[in-house]
């Protein structure tokens, strides 16, 4: 049945279908337990929405965020890692999210220079007042994910 | 071995319209560990913490996992549960599937599965969940305010008036600060003595009370609860306790070279000299460097003088070691250095002043008693000019880049004290806006503007210079007549800056609390802790901590004195117990954690360590548990992994990070 | 002019003599001319060499011999004098029982180079007499079992040694002969790295793809690195949760150099050491190489170690993203 271009783009569902048909990315997200795990509380309380596929871990502070745990988490598939937390300045111990800033900077730019896709990582700040920031950088993020489909490299860097 | 308990909440609906609980609580009780899984209605209610109080005790449970609202709403409550069940509070976990789950998705299947895997994720980490006890320590019950201005003396009156122990140290002869050396306040223009003395005379004599005055702090050791400070308390070469303030030495001494700072070196005073004659203690001190007994070795006319016979030459600094409970610092301000300010001619024209010097010379009991008499020739100036922001506000590098806040108000006045005492004079005031936003500020300025005809120049000074007449010119610009003017002056009075005195520096350091780029002391939080340092135990009253005038300070001694009363009402201290903890056998004791702690709290000891190849002394970290706040920055900058963080290891959060991503 | 190792010999042995020392660590001459290694003297000097062939950094030895009562006299080229500091700023040194002498390096000579130049059977080196600038533009007399072979210097110094700029000893107890540390070579430090950013980052990927592929999880680079001195490697302790097992997997060794990189990030004293040992060639300087470089782009040159500091106005991640190509 020939289909022209004009019924083609009123179809539903017809969008550009990804490489991999099945691929539903692995997002995980690191939260600091005062700005951003209480942002995405507030997303939730206003009934924001964002993809299933983020989950997230609470940790005190985003300065706790080793970059192993980073690196682990590719390791064991997640195809986006991003990191939230409190604002530059407001940290509630004052000085952490200074040193996140510094550490994920040199660590991204690090994994972008081996090749690694650079927007499979993030940074944000987002603030417990910010709920409707969390979800919108939530959908975002996931929506880069999914766009650059499957995390291979970081696991593939060796394997000539 | 894990014996672990999952608790699926409904909440109402608010869960499980949108996830599957029942299906939930299934799979998570396939789960390795888990003996025992239910879902509920209401968790957080009565009966919902009895089925968990039930559970653990009928199936032995070692852990404690609940899938309900945000750890943030009800962490608490379960803990408390648990710990009322007999297990350890902090053996629990809570995965939220409301916040972050039911709330957000809307497809039941996406989901459920997100909820069953945050659950998984739960149970992973409390796998590795460690009892953790509470830390517990002493307070000393007294308190030390470091610095015995306006903002120190309210501060110790409002903790000595709670009933706790006080001890003022102030590095000047006498208490009282900036604000004794002030003529009229702002913008009730009521007399600062006549507010401030009464207030010097009753910490004095308060019984909770201890001045040391003419001393400063050397060290501080400890931590919240517990400081241990020594004090050298410099020798006044006065025995206080014979002393009778008779003041006949000051008035025999018969060196007459030393600049009077409390008159901000416009006249002399003796080498032994009380500061001013309301001051507390009033008790002279003598300049051991212009003291003519101390140079030559002859002299000591104000022994003979002394009736007392208080005069002891050969008296020598004392260093006290107290014990303290919590620590304020109220160190004050200072105004800048006008040396790099080369175009306003400061110290080359006498008759160009600060605002402080002019608050003396208004001051009746000042070195003119009042008058308004210029310093070059002590003759009554007609012509005045004011001029702001000197130093404050300035991006040139020269100055301070932050605005001092109170100069527009002090300047107001002195122009409004000028023009109301000597109708004769022409007042001019250069500014680049007018800040006025406090309780009855902007009518008091603008009282100054249109009844008082003060003319307000919106711009800056570019000059001061000599027309070669030993007239002072004063060339500026007018923004808003957009031209530039000359004034022909007689005086003029510049607003210099205000920055926190020299000693907060050292003092910061001392108290390991953490400084801004202009030496003010940090807030633990700016909007929700603003009178506490992030060093637990250590408070911030006045100028200290940013620029502020004297009811905000007062309102902040206030609060300080409130924060600290807080501390000392309390017979133990209770200390979080998700703290870091660094493994002796492989810390490597290169001091990066230290450096990244906010708080003080990681200091080094040499330990004897045998991790199997010997025993050897090492270098090693400790956490002092009392002091660390749990923010984990140390363990994410410790290489070797020797330094760990209790609650959140890093085992436990990789264990979660494996369960989300299985 | 070329550094005689007998002079540095009895200037060592004087400061023996003078009482400074109670032993001497320093290079010891090998089966052949070319594989010098560390080594401690403690009576006598048989072996004892300082020529262009010792490489090795010597100050990360002076964990061990500084928990040793005496002193130990330690010979240490400028790029060791940074290691030996940070060891020493990070306690990882008691520097009272160490005398460190400065000594001078004119370069260091990859013998896998001379071998590449098609020359076997090498048995000395000797500088053209005739030539006496010290530009690095002179040449070697290689002398071989078969004769001698002129190579221009510069053919056959490490990678390490002709970008270094920095022949500066800092920390050193005494510097011997400051004069004869030859002047930087071409001192493009960063080209190799600059290279890499410049290249897409499907080649960069495989680029780093086929070097890494390489690794064979020896440790050599961990081992010599005197950054790296924890007294137990994260990678050693099976708590950890990133120790590499038995059978760990390829991922895990990526991370291995990711993680280790960024362990030594703002800490690195750039010594070049980790690429000379790898027996596998893979050029390791330039992962610490781009961290330094970062770190003089985004926050300028500090003495502080990059991480352990900061400023309010430092720049935001999302520099990264806003740079080279995009991949979405």
């Amino acid at each position: 049945m020939q289909i022209n271009e004009k019924d083609k783009s009123n179809r539903p569902n017809e969008n550009p279908v990804p490489s991999d048909e099945n691929f539903t990315p692995l997002i995980v997200a690191f939260c600091c337990n005062w700005c951003s795990y209480a942002g995405a509380d507030l997303a939730g309380s206003g009934r924001l929405s964002y993809p299933a596929e983020v989950k997230i871990i609470r940790v005190p502070c985003s300065c706790r965020v080793n970059p192993t745990f980073i690196l682990r988490a590719f390791q064991k598939g997640a195809d986006g890692v991003i990191l939230a937390g409190c604002h530059p300045g407001d940290c509630h111990y004052s000085t952490g999210n200074y040193f996140t800033r510094r550490r994920m900077t040199l660590l991204f730019s690090m994994l972008d220079y081996m090749g690694i896709e650079k927007e499979r990582t993030r940074v944000e700040w987002i603030s417990a007042a910010e709920g409707a920031k969390f979800a919108s950088t939530m959908n975002e993020f996931a929506e880069k994910i999914n766009s650059l489909g499957k995390c291979r490299r970081l696991g593939d860097l060796r394997c000539v | 071995m894990n014996r672990i308990g999952v608790f699926v909440c409904h909440c109402g609906s608010n869960i499980a319209a949108a996830v599957d609980v029942k299906q939930v609580a299934e799979a998570l009780g396939r789960e390795q560990n888990v003996v025992f899984s239910a879902e509920y209605q209401y968790m957080c209610s009565e009966n919902g913490q009895k089925l968990i109080k039930n559970a653990v005790k009928e199936n032995a449970l070692t852990g404690i996992v609940v899938c309900s609202c945000s750890p943030r709403m009800h962490e608490a409550t379960f803990r408390k549960t648990a710990s009322e069940a007999g297990i350890n509070p902090y053996m629990v976990e809570i995965a939220n599937i409301r916040e972050q789950c039911s709330w957000v998705h809307k497809d039941i299947t996406a989901a459920t599965s997100k909820a069953i895997i945050l659950g998984r994720a739960a149970i992973a980490k409390v796998r590795f969940n460690e009892p953790l006890t509470v830390g517990e320590s002493g307070v000393t019950k007294r308190a030390l305010v470091i610095g015995g201005g306006i903002a120190g003396i309210q501060t110790a009156l409002d903790i000595a008036d709670a009933g706790y122990k006080v001890d003022i140290v102030e590095k000047k002869p006498t208490i009282g600060g900036k604000m004794a050396q002030l003529d009229k306040t702002f913008p009730t223009l009521d007399c600062a003595a006549c507010i401030l003395t009464p207030k010097m005379v009753e910490a004095a004599r308060h019984e909770n009370i201890k001045l040391y005055t003419y001393s400063e702090v050397e060290e501080v050791k400890g931590y919240v609860g517990n400081f241990s400070v020594k004090i050298r308390k410099k020798a006044r070469y006065v025995r206080e306790n014979l002393c009778s303030g008779c003041g006949a030495c000051a008035l025999k001494c018969p060196s007459r070279n030393s600049g009077n700072e409390f008159n901000t070196g416009l006249d002399k005073r003796g080498a032994i000299y009380i500061p001013f004659a309301q001051a507390i203690p009033n008790i002279p001190v003598i300049d051991a460097e212009h003291c003519i007994k101390f140079r030559t070795g002859k002299c000591g006319l104000c022994q003979m003088n002394c009736a007392a016979q208080a005069i002891d030459f050969s008296q020598k600094d004392e260093i006290i070691e107290e014990k303290y409970g919590a620590i304020v610092a109220a160190t004050g301000f200072d105004i800048i250095n006008l040396d790099k300010f080369g175009e306003y001619g400061y110290k080359t024209y006498p008759d160009v002043v600060t605002s402080l010097e002019f608050e003396r010379i208004m001051n009746a009991a000042g070195p003119t008693k009042g008058h308004l008499e210029r310093p070059s020739d002590g003759r009554q100036p007609k012509t005045l000019v004011f001029v702001q922001c000197v130093g404050s506000r300035d991006t040139s590098g020269r100055g301070k880049e932050y605005c001092s806040k109170i100069c527009c108000m002090y300047t107001a006045k002195h122009a409004m004290l000028t023009r109301e005492k000597y109708p004769d004079t022409d007042v001019y005031v250069f500014y680049i806006d007018v800040r006025a936003p406090g309780k009855n500020f902007d009518e008091f300025y603008r009282r100054a503007a249109e009844q008082y005809g003060v003319h307000y120049i919106k711009g800056m000074v570019g000059k001061i210079y000599d027309d070669g007449n030993g007239n002072l010119m004063v060339r500026g610009s007018d923004i808003i007549a957009n031209e530039q003017l000359t004034i022909k002056a007689d005086m003029v009075i510049l607003a210099a800056a205000a920055k926190p005195d020299d000693s907060a520096r050292s003092l910061g350091t001392m108290l390991t609390a953490s400084m801004d780029t202009n030496d003010f002391f940090t807030e633990a939080h700016p909007k929700l802790r603003p009178v506490e340092s992030p060093t637990a135990g250590v408070f911030l009253s006045g100028f200290c901590q940013g620029p502020k005038d004297i009811p905000e300070t007062v309102a902040q001694a206030g609060a300080a004195a409130v924060k600290v009363i807080g501390l000392l009402s309390k017979d133990r201290l209770k200390s979080n117990p998700c703290v870091a903890r660094s493994d002796s056998l492989i810390c490597s004791g290169c001091s990066n954690c230290e450096k990244v702690c906010p708080f003080g709290a990681i200091t080094y000891a040499d330990a004897r360590v045998n991790d199997g190849t010997g025993m050897e002394t090492r270098r090693v970290a400790v956490v002092n548990e009392a002091v660390c706040h749990g923010c984990g920055a140390c363990a994410a900058a410790c290489p070797s992994g020797a330094m760990d963080l209790m609650g959140f290891t890093s085992k436990q959060i990789f264990a979660e990070v494996d369960a989300v991503c299985r | 002019m070329r550094i005689e190792s007998d002079i540095i010999l009895g200037k060592v042995k004087r400061l023996v003599s003078d009482g400074k020392a109670d032993r001497v660590f320093a290079w010891k001459k090998g089966n052949f001319c070319y594989d010098t290694e560390p080594s401690l003297f403690t009576d006598n000097y048989v072996g004892f060499t300082y020529d262009d062939f010792c490489a090795a950094n010597l100050c990360k030895f002076m964990i061990n011999e500084s928990k040793k009562d005496g002193k130990t006299l330690v010979l240490i080229k400028p790029c060791d004098s940074k290691g030996l500091a940070l060891l020493e700023k990070e306690h990882r040194i008691n520097r009272e029982r160490i005398y460190a002498l400065g000594v001078p390096c004119a370069g260091k000579i990859d013998m896998d180079k001379i071998r590449e130049n098609g020359v076997k059977g090498v048995i000395g080196i000797e500088e053209e007499k005739e030539n006496v600038s010290c530009n690095g533009d002179e040449n070697l007399i290689i002398k071989t079992l078969y004769g001698d072979k002129i190579i221009p210097k510069k053919s056959v110094l490490y990678d390490k040694c002709l970008s270094c700029t920095d022949k500066e000893h800092v920390g050193c107890d005494e510097v011997f002969m400051p004069e004869l540390s030859e002047d930087t070579y071409d001192g493009k430090k960063f080209e190799g790295v600059k290279k890499i950013e410049n290249m897409p980052s499907d080649e960069r990927f495989s680029f780093w793809r086929s070097q890494l592929s390489k690794c064979i999880r020896c440790n050599a680079c961990r081992n010599v690195c005197p950054v790296c001195s924890c007294v137990k490697c994260i990678f050693d302790n099976d708590n950890s949760g990133i120790a590499s097992k038995a059978n760990s997997d390829d991922f895990e060794e990526n991370l291995y150099h990711i993680i280790r990189a960024f362990h030594v990030c703002g800490r690195c004293v750039d010594c070049g050491e980790c690429s000379r040992v790898c027996p596998e060639k893979i050029p390791l300087h330039l992962l610490n190489r781009k961290y330094i470089k970062d770190i003089k782009e985004l926050y300028g040159y500090e003495k502080e170690p990059a991480l352990l500091t900061f400023t309010k106005s430092d720049a935001e991640p999302s520099v990264i993203y806003e740079r080279g190509e995009k991949n979405v």
